[in-house]
C-alpha cells in the first residue's frame, strides 16, 4: 500500500513506525474481509453456475431476462419491481440461483466502486499532488 | 420480500432466533437481519465480518462518523430503508438529531468538520456517478483527512452499496419511525455480526 511503503521511506522515527503498525493492518483487514465476500459468492459452493455468477458479479454478458433484473441491480436498484422477478422465474431460475446472482451483480458493484476509490487514492502523491502533475 | 425464500425459507434455528428478536424486542425482525441469515454460508456470514469490520472495527473515524457515512451512501442511493435506518443509528450515536438531518438536508451548509464533510461528498460523487480521481482525492486529504481515514470511508461506502442494492432489489419493509430507532440501539450496543 502507497500509505506504508511512504511512512517506511521517511525518517525511521519511533512515531512513523509506530504509524505503520496502527494504520496499514487495519487497513488491510477491511480489504480482506470485503475480498473474502467477494470470493465466496463467485467462486464458492452455489446453485448457480460460476460463469453465470460471474456475469451477474461483472454485470457483462448476460442475457434478458436476467441483465434486465441485473442490471437494474447495479445500476438503479430502486427501479426493481416484481415483473423483474418474475421474468426471470418464468424463464427457468430458481429462487435461490436468483438470490445468489442478485447478490453477486450487488457485491460486483461495490466492488468497482471501492477498486475505484482506492485506485484514485493512489494516484495521489504524499504532497497531495496527482501523480505525473506538472509543478 | 420479493424472494419466497426470503419470506419463509428459513431453517429452525434461525426461525427460533427471529421469535426470541420479536418476543425480547418488541419489535419485528428488519428484513436486513433476515437476509444474512438465509444460507448465511452464501453471503451473510462473511457479509456481516466485512462490515462490522467497516463500520465498528479499528478506524480514526468515530462509529457515529461511520454510520453517517453510511446514511450519506444510502441517500445517494435512495434508497428508503437504509436511509431510516443509519440516520437513525447516526442521530443515537451522536445524539445530535438536528446534525444527522442537516448533513443528509445540505451537506455544504452542515454543521460538520471539514475533513468529515470534504469525505461525505467524495462518497457521495463515487456512489452516484461511479468514479472518483485524484482531484477528488486531493480535496479530500487537503481537508485533513489522513490516507487510512479515506480507505477506511471507501470500505464503509463499499459495504452500504451492498447493502442498499440488497435492499431495494429484494424489497425490504420500511419499518415504522420506533422500529427504527430499536433497530440502531441494538447496532450501537452489538454492532454488525
Amino acid at each position: 500500500m502507497r500509505a506504508g511503503r511512504r511512512i517506511r521511506e521517511g525518517s525511521g522515527g519511533g512515531r512513523a513506525a509506530e504509524e505503520v503498525h496502527r494504520t496499514v493492518p487495519t487497513e488491510d483487514k477491511k480489504r480482506a474481509a470485503y475480498r473474502g465476500l467477494q470470493d465466496r459468492v463467485l467462486t464458492g459452493e452455489g446453485r448457480a453456475s460460476p460463469e453465470q455468477r460471474a456475469r451477474a458479479f461483472s454485470n457483462a454478458g448476460l442475457s434478458q431476462p436476467l441483465e434486465g433484473l441485473l442490471g437494474k441491480v447495479a445500476t438503479r436498484p430502486t427501479q426493481v419491481t416484481d415483473a423483474d422477478f418474475a421474468a426471470a422465474r418464468a424463464a427457468g431460475f430458481s429462487e435461490d440461483e436468483l438470490f445468489e446472482l442478485v447478490i453477486c451483480a450487488a457485491v460486483g458493484q461495490s466492488g468497482r466502486l471501492y477498486d475505484a476509490g482506492l485506485a484514485a487514492l493512489a494516484d495521489v502523491d504524499g504532497d497531495g499532488h496527482a501523480i505525473g502533475e506538472v509543478r | 420480500m420479493r424472494l419466497d425464500v426470503l419470506n419463509r425459507g428459513y431453517g429452525l434455528r434461525a426461525r427460533l432466533l427471529f421469535a426470541l428478536i420479536r418476543l425480547l424486542s418488541r419489535h419485528p425482525v428488519p428484513d436486513a437481519a433476515k437476509l444474512v441469515c438465509y444460507r448465511p454460508d452464501f453471503y451473510g456470514s462473511r457479509a456481516k465480518e466485512f462490515t462490522h469490520e467497516a463500520m465498528r472495527g479499528p478506524s480514526a473515524w468515530s462509529a457515529a462518523d461511520r454510520e453517517l457515512m453510511a446514511a450519506y451512501v444510502s441517500q445517494a442511493n435512495r434508497s428508503a430503508f437504509c436511509i431510516a435506518a443509519h440516520s437513525a443509528t447516526a442521530r443515537q450515536a451522536y445524539q445530535d438529531g438536528p446534525k444527522v438531518a442537516a448533513v443528509l438536508a445540505d451537506l455544504e451548509s452542515a454543521p460538520v468538520e471539514d475533513g468529515l464533510r470534504a469525505t461525505l461528498r467524495m462518497l457521495g460523487k463515487l456512489t452516484r456517478e461511479g468514479t472518483a480521481d485524484a482531484e477528488d482525492m486531493r480535496q479530500v486529504l487537503s481537508a485533513g483527512v489522513t490516507r487510512p481515514q479515506v480507505a477506511d470511508a471507501l470500505a464503509v461506502c463499499a459495504a452500504f452499496n451492498t447493502t442498499n442494492r440488497l435492499a431495494d432489489a429484494f424489497g425490504f419493509e420500511v419499518l415504522s419511525a420506533g422500529d427504527f430507532e430499536a433497530g440502531a440501539g441494538y447496532l450501537l450496543k452489538r454492532g454488525y455480526r
